[in-house]
């Protein structure tokens, strides 16, 4: 594992006895002693500490302050940001000029800067499409800081007490907050589907941190498989994964993440990479959609199955993206994309395992429900 | 009891032997959500792929550790595929095979040698 890159936690979390892994160019924790099925159940019901120092944390300036960076960056998504208040975080994308996803991102309203968290495998490629397109703003990668999540419904009580007024913050809000850690830049969000928040803290700090909130009875350290049945279960898309720089966020059933002012007949109309493409879309539907999808049987339907329309014959209207046992359904799970003729909840279509169609039905996602702090 | 370079156990009582994934395989695959046993009544060749085991992190298949008939499968696995985890080497065992041929049996390791295959 030489090639691979440590984060601030990596002895961490080999001192925990954690199974490592390699994933995005680094050295990741797989797995703890829990396991993965315990420690997405204790996810759900306490709390559990998540390393995601491997994504990027990127701070974008411009002269004329937030409203400059916001201007500048809706360039590259098709998201409004000019309409994002201040401490307020949005989910976003990059798009490229096809209309496809080049990756999905967090931006977040820091006052008179912009803070941008992207996905570990495309960061260096999102830095120098951000420096690129955005040739009036300072694009710094912050190199120096952590990143964790603290996610489930104890969260907030272990996180309290080091940075002290978190507990009133709103899913989406962010803060900054002096601490005993250093300065540490919260927001109540992450990508389990529950309550928790996302905490960036100086390198330096960071085990110490991560150390202080461990000592909580209610919090588990969790590694990457759980993180994936969470998201999964949670009805999340993995980048690389479920959406991709073939799919567009029509497709992806992410166009609830397009507001208004950005689409046709808004005030601030298009004017991102791909707009032609997604914008008709918005308007006249497309072809295929990401659906969640449910088998009748026990067998998971993993990634690459490819999914048909009835049991023999006939040519595949879709394929699996992502597919797991859900520990908290305690049934499998899987997301992927099927021909809009296919994709109304309650469709029976055929996922073909080990030369089998087995059936499986169109659900709605997510499959758990949300306990965000709205 | 007799163990194969696949992590499988095989315990042999009369002319019957019971077949299971050890400790060991059971602790690397993770938590084991679904089994697929073999039919009872099916002749099976050395090396056929004929248990499918899928964990929270990846299908794997077993293999016919010999020539035989399937005469006995574990049903409770096909609810409870956690006892494989949880008693590998008892309650979770997999299949029973009538071989038609032992002399296999004599290849595979004994407990000894199957602990110095895994450190």
């Amino acid at each position: 594992m030489s090639d691979l890159r440590e984060t601030p936690l990596t002895g961490l979390h080999k001192a925990l006895g954690a199974k490592m892994t390699g994933f995005a160019g680094y050295e990741m924790p797989l797995q703890y002693g829990l396991g993965v099925m315990g420690e997405h159940l204790h996810t759900r019901d306490k709390a559990g500490l998540f390393d995601v120092s491997h994504m990027g944390q990127v701070l974008v300036r411009h002269e004329a302050g937030y409203g400059g960076a916001a201007q500048a960056m809706e360039r590259l998504v098709p998201v409004s940001l000019m309409g994002l208040g201040e401490k307020r975080q949005r989910y976003g994308f990059f798009i490229n000029d096809a209309g496809g996803i080049r990756d999905d991102l967090m931006l977040t309203n820091r006052g008179d800067h912009l803070l941008v968290v992207v996905n570990a495998a495309c960061k260096a490629d999102d830095i120098a499409w951000m420096r690129e397109g955005l040739p009036d703003c300072e694009v710094v990668e912050v190199t120096d800081r952590a990143l964790i999540a603290l996610q489930g419904p104890k969260a907030v009580d272990a996180l309290a007490p080091i940075a002290a007024g978190c507990e009133i913050m709103k899913f989406l809000d962010t803060g900054i907050f002096t601490s005993d850690y250093g300065e540490l830049w919260v927001s109540r969000s992450g990508y389990t589907g529950e309550d928790g928040f996302e905490i960036s803290v100086p390198e330096a700090q960071a085990e110490p941190l991560a150390r202080a909130l461990l000592l909580h009875e209610a919090v588990e350290p969790v590694g990457l498989g759980a993180r994936d049945s969470l998201r999964l279960e949670a009805g999340l898309c993995l980048y690389g994964q479920d959406i991709d720089a073939e799919t567009t966020p029509v497709e992806a059933g992410l166009s609830w993440a397009i507001q208004k002012a950005r689409r046709r007949g808004g005030e601030r109309e298009g004017n991102f990479p791909g707009a032609d493409v997604i914008l008709d879309q918005l308007e006249n539907g497309v072809a295929r959609c990401r659906v969640g999808l449910r088998p009748e049987g026990r067998a998971p339907m993993r990634a690459g199955t490819k999914i048909f329309g009835s049991e023999t014959g006939g040519e595949a209207v879709g394929q699996v993206t992502s597919g797991a046992f859900g520990p908290s359904i305690e049934a499998p799970m899987s997301m992927g994309y099927v021909a809009a003729s296919h994709a109304s909840a309650g469709t029976t279509l055929y996922g073909e395992v080990r030369g089998k169609r087995l059936p499986v039905a169109v659900a709605e996602m997510p499959f758990t429900p949300a306990n965000f702090k709205r | 009891m007799k163990y194969t370079e696949e992590h499988e156990w095989l315990d042999q009582d009369g002319d019957i032997v019971t077949v299971g994934i050890t400790s060991h395989a059971a602790e690397q695959l993770g938590d084991i959500v679904f089994v697929e046993l073999p039919e009872v009544g099916a002749e099976v060749t050395k090396d056929d792929e004929i248990v499918v085991i899928e964990s929270v992190k990846a299908a794997s298949d077993i293999l016919a550790p010999l020539d035989g008939e399937i005469v006995e499968v574990n049903e409770v696995l096909a609810d409870s595929p956690s006892k494989v985890n949880e008693d590998p080497e008892g309650d979770g065992w997999f299949f029973r095979i009538k071989p038609s041929d032992t002399s296999p049996m004599d290849d595979y390791m004994d407990e000894a040698a199957y602990k110095d295959f895994i450190d």
